[in-house]
């Protein structure tokens, strides 16, 4: 119960708790309904009623009495129903809940959204999956995306696979969309697949009707069945339900706030796109087929990493700061082809001496960083800052990340950041790859 | 009918579109827009599931329809809150205090803090699949001539999006209407005639309109909630007529004691609905009926011991057969045949037999038809029985669509109670002493009340008063008046008709103050401009509405002449035509007048010119 002070002691005297129907009487008028629990960010002093006609309503407590009507029972939540068989013709799919719920069961009574996290609640909530294929469902957090952090990357790249190992045909995972990018990002570099691995998530909610989890759920255990194995992301493609993308996970990026296509490739073109129950690879895209990669995984990774959006005026102090609070790598949004003001360089020189690699990413987001062009940019490689190229900071920031997991040897670090490990480079930038 | 003897229960529940600047959860105007769309959004809906796993009735009916919507979107005039594609903004504020306005009109209690809901609704209406709407108030009054009616509650909550067209396969809406702030006021049940219901629904058009709500067509929507004790609540939506009510009444009465005596019936006769589906495709190979010809599938089913019960008459022109059929139409057929019709629709009495036979029914029997795809049929037939079985229980809870000649047509099942939940994305809203009592302090006077007060307080005709509080302008008249002393009729007159006129030929009356009709009105009051002057003075202000109005006045020449001035015009003219007066005397009044407003026209008072003419024709007398 989040009552706080005042509401709670009045509940206590009164002995009610939540769920009971009650009366509210105030001077000219009562209200009759049930007690739901309040938000726990909103003001003392109020109870929230749920009438008869469906309504919530907020009571203010001062100068009313309570009459407990009838002790509610805590409402069950849940699915009822047999066994789902497993069909030996279809394939087995793992999905994978990190939180963000895959699906939700609403209880009217309370308003409460209650997250389905077993095989069958999820299939009772979206029956048409059991067409489709065999499911494993495991929930392995549920946590806001927001509060995602590497050790959880680590954990859902092992549980990946483990699945994998024990025979699963795909992966699918549910994932808060705020730092789904990063996720994604860190699951290419950490995996070697032999089957598809499919990021999705939703930016409507799946308690509405009109929630995009539906449509990319049934969409991801398409790309989990396909033949295309790598990590990418499955999400609308426009504000329409009919058709999704998946994108490349090391090229993905989201970019509006609340939009369904929120997601979209960034110096680059969604690998494929699904429509009407089917997978279309695009043509120019050389994927990696399935069972053509053994299973690898590599999940060491270096959590101490800084990430620093340089801006007008910025002080070295941000510079500096990191280096003497021990971080063993920093990337940076440097502005336009990759540069900083120039009172950072001598800061940047310092980091190189201490063998802390930086590396240059472009808050422009789309373009390829270079660093040749004007005098600050050649000043900032002789401090030894490595080219991001046209990775995403995200991206360069989660690689930087996963190389210093691999190496403390700054030639190593140096060399592995030049080395295209997930696709998370190109070497020629494409008229198409603007604003797509 | 003796409605006390039937037990007849009526409520209303009325909903009220509000004339606010922005829509209820985002910046959007509140106008319809009958411009070319910008984008078309293809959308899909599906219902969520309660706790128990139990889809809501309401909800699954329309479920099974399985549409597809398309969304008309505007780049400029709709946002990303009415595609669902961004979480709305904060509450209008000015919404709510328009409800608080109407919630106290009508005696209610106001709630101490508004939470907004989602009401599921997947009929594609709301983009979201559901409705936001807010309880404001409970518990209110209005007293009628019937006596007092409580007014159970008043929410506010978001228009639905404006239906366009629906084919096979998809079902098209426009989007301006979404989310313009809408308030729902309920009556309790217990209106017990029909006259009442519709005295009741005047008095809360009366109210509704003393405060700034939208006027038109469809900016408000009556439905009303009928029973009879034996029969069951069932309710009636877009009432539009409101001198409809009585017919729509008795002929829901009507049907409902027709379904209570088709009941009886069924069970006197021991009916059955038999659950096999029948195939008929080859019984009508060779068909004449262009109807079955086409169809690819022809099914039937059997409904023992029915037979001259689906033709029997519900309501005017309407039968039991008309009833089932408008639940078979929910699945995609466009109608049934039923035993009880035919022959007819190109199917031959010997087909009707031949039918007969196949079923293996006797003159008891009945059975339906259906043709279409084959599961189109199929799943036509299950409603078929369904509807047919529900027979045996008379009169079943529905919400049915108010048709034009005061019939009812079946829409879907009454929604149950508990589709709504917390809008988790909008703050609770506060309504504090602060907010509300300014509003009770300064309660706008219901309309009647007003005309009969300005009738009487400035000597106005009936009509004036009348056209000054329908057109919403006896505010700007009281106002003028309270700092120009001036003649109120032609202010009225102004107002009610000749801005009507002007705008009319095309100029932009909104353009015109409160202030330029105080300058223009204080000019007549000290006599500088003639009443006659008063519509062309209102257009030139349009004209040039930043220039003085005595300033326009005179650039116009529609001051008047001081007295001097007219003596001294009219002296010329009747000394030009001393002949004339010597000869007729007195009788030259008339031409001299008539010589006298050619001149001065506009330019002086005539009863002013009358005074003047007369008295120089006496000097030379």
């Amino acid at each position: 119960m989040t009552y706080k002070e005042i509401a709670k002691k009045y509940l206590e005297t009164n002995g009610i708790t939540i769920g009971d129907t009650i009366k509210v009487k105030k001077e000219d008028i009562s209200y009759e309904g049930i007690l739901l629990d309040r938000s726990e960010d909103s003001e003392d002093g109020y109870l929230v009623l749920k009438l008869d006609s469906g309504y919530n309503i907020g009571v203010a407590i001062e100068n009313t009495e309570a009459e407990l009507i009838e002790k509610g029972d805590k409402p069950k939540i849940g699915y009822e129903g047999g066994e789902i068989e497993k069909d030996p013709n279809k394939m087995d799919i793992s999905i994978i809940s990190t939180g963000g719920t895959v699906s939700s069961i609403i209880d009217y009574k309370t308003g409460a959204v209650h997250p389905a996290f077993t095989a069958e609640d999820l299939l009772r909530a979206n029956p048409e999956l059991l067409d489709y294929a065999n499911y494993n469902v495991e929930a392995l957090y549920n946590i806001l995306s927001e509060n995602m952090k590497p050790k959880y990357w680590v954990e859902a790249a092992e549980s990946i696979a483990d699945d994998i190992s024990e025979g699963s045909d795909g992966i699918v995972i549910a994932h808060g969309t705020d730092t789904l990018h990063y996720t994604s990002a860190a699951l290419s570099f950490m995996l070697e697949t032999p089957v598809p691995i499919i990021i999705t998530g939703a930016q409507r909610s799946s308690d509405r009707p009109s929630t995009d989890a539906h449509v990319n759920l049934i969409d991801s255990v398409i790309a989990a069945k396909s033949d295309l194995a790598e990590v990418s992301v499955c999400m609308h493609g426009s504000l329409d339900d009919n058709y999704t993308y998946l994108h490349k996970g090391t090229k993905v990026r989201k970019m509006h706030t609340s939009r369904r296509d929120t997601f979209r490739s960034i110096n680059f073109e969604p690998i494929a796109k699904i429509e009407n129950e089917s997978i279309e690879i695009n043509p120019h895209y050389n994927y990696t087929k399935r069972n053509e990669k053994e299973l690898k995984v590599n999940t060491a990774i270096e959590e101490k990493v800084g990430f620093i959006k340089s801006f007008p005026g910025i002080s070295e102090e941000f510079i500096e700061y990191h280096i003497d609070k021990g971080y063993k790598g920093l990337v940076i949004e440097g502005t336009g082809l990759g540069h900083v003001p120039d009172n950072l360089i001598k800061s940047l020189s310092r980091a190189n001496d201490e063998n802390i690699p930086v590396v240059m990413t472009s808050q422009c987001l789309y373009g390829r960083v270079n660093m040749n062009v004007y005098s600050t940019g050649r000043e900032i490689i002789d401090a030894g800052v490595i080219s991001g190229r046209d990775m995403t900071p995200e991206t360069a920031y989660v690689k930087l990340s996963w190389v210093l997991g691999q190496s403390e040897d700054k030639k190593e670090v140096e060399k592995l950041m030049n080395t295209n490990i997930a696709g998370e480079f190109n070497e020629k930038s494409s008229i198409k790859y603007f604003l797509n | 009918m003796d409605w006390e003897k039937l037990g007849l229960k009526m409520g209303l529940e009325i909903h009220q579109q509000l004339n606010t600047q922005h829509k209820l959860f985002c910046p959007c105007k509140t106008e319809l827009i009958d411009d070319e769309h910008n984008e078309l959004i293809r959308r899909n809906l599906r219902p969520t599931q309660s706790e128990l796993g139990e889809i809501d009735r309401a909800a699954l009916q329309e479920s099974l329809r399985n549409l597809n919507f398309q969304y008309e979107a505007y780049n400029y005039n709709t946002c990303l809150v009415e595609t669902d594609d961004e979480p709305p903004h904060s509450l209008n504020e000015e919404a709510l205090e328009i409800s608080i306005t109407i919630a106290a009109l009508m005696n209610m209690h106001i709630v101490d803090e508004f939470h907004t809901m989602r009401k599921q609704v997947i009929d594609g209406s709301n983009t979201g699949g559901f409705q936001r709407t807010g309880l404001v108030a409970t518990d209110g009054y209005l007293d009628t001539p019937y006596g007092r009616v409580a007014i159970e509650s008043l929410g506010l909550e978001e228009d639905a999006a404006r239906r366009i067209e629906t084919t096979d396969n998809y079902t098209e809406f426009r989007l301006d209407r979404l989310g313009i702030p809408l308030a729902e006021i309920t009556t309790d049940p217990s209106m017990h005639h029909p006259e009442q219901v519709r005295e009741v629904a005047y008095m809360i058009g009366q109210v509704l309109r003393s405060t700034n709500v939208k006027r038109g067509l469809g900016t408000i929507r009556q439905d009303l909630n009928i029973s009879i004790s034996e029969g069951a609540r069932v309710e009636i939506k877009g009432v539009q007529n409101l001198d409809l009510m009585s017919t729509i009444v008795e002929n829901e009465v009507t049907r409902q004691l027709n379904l209570i005596d088709i009941k009886k019936e069924l069970n006197e006769r021991n009916a059955e609905v038999l659950e096999e589906i029948h195939d008929l495709d080859e019984l009508f190979e060779n068909t004449e009926s262009k109807i079955l010809k086409s169809a690819e599938s022809i099914k039937a089913v059997v409904l023992k011991g029915f037979n001259g019960l689906i033709g029997r008459e519900v309501q005017p022109g309407r039968r039991f057969g008309t009833e089932i059929a408008s639940y078979a139409k929910k699945r995609g057929v466009s109608g049934i045949f039923h035993s009880d019709e035919l022959p007819a629709y190109g199917i031959t009495q010997e087909e009707v037999d031949k039918v007969a036979e196949f079923l293996d029914i006797g003159p008891e029997d009945a059975f339906i038809i259906v043709a279409h795809d084959e599961d189109i049929a199929i799943s036509a037939l299950e409603e078929v029985k369904r509807r047919a079985n529900l027979g045996f229980e008379g009169v079943l809870e529905e919400t049915r669509k108010s048709l034009d000649d005061g019939n009812t047509e079946y829409m879907r099942p009454l929604p149950t109670a508990n589709r709504m939940y917390l809008e988790t994305d909008i703050p609770l809203f506060k309504i504090t002493d602060e907010l509300v009592e300014p509003i009770k302090n300064n309660l706008p006077e219901l309309p009647d009340v007003k005309k009969e007060r300005i009738i009487k307080e400035y000597n106005l005709s009936e009509d004036l008063a009348n056209q000054l509080v329908k057109r919403l302008e006896a505010d700007v008249f009281e106002n003028i008046l309270s700092d120009v002393d001036v003649n109120p009729t032609p202010v009225a007159s102004l107002l009610a008709y000749d801005l009507r006129e002007i705008k009319r030929e095309g100029y932009d009356i909104t353009i015109l103050t409160t202030q330029h009709f105080k300058d223009l009105f204080q000019l007549l009051a000290d006599g500088k401009i003639a009443k006659d002057s008063v519509t062309k003075l209102a257009t030139a202000i349009i004209e040039s509405p930043e220039e003085e109005v005595i300033k326009i006045a005179e650039n116009n020449n529609l001051t008047l002449l001081s007295e001097g001035e007219v003596c001294e015009i009219i002296a010329n003219i009747v000394a030009k035509n001393e002949n004339m007066v010597k000869e007729r005397q007195m009788g030259a009044m008339g031409p001299l007048m008539g010589m006298s407003m050619k001149e001065l026209k506009g330019k002086a008072d005539g009863s002013l010119v009358n005074k003047i003419v007369k008295e120089e024709i006496q000097k030379l007398l």
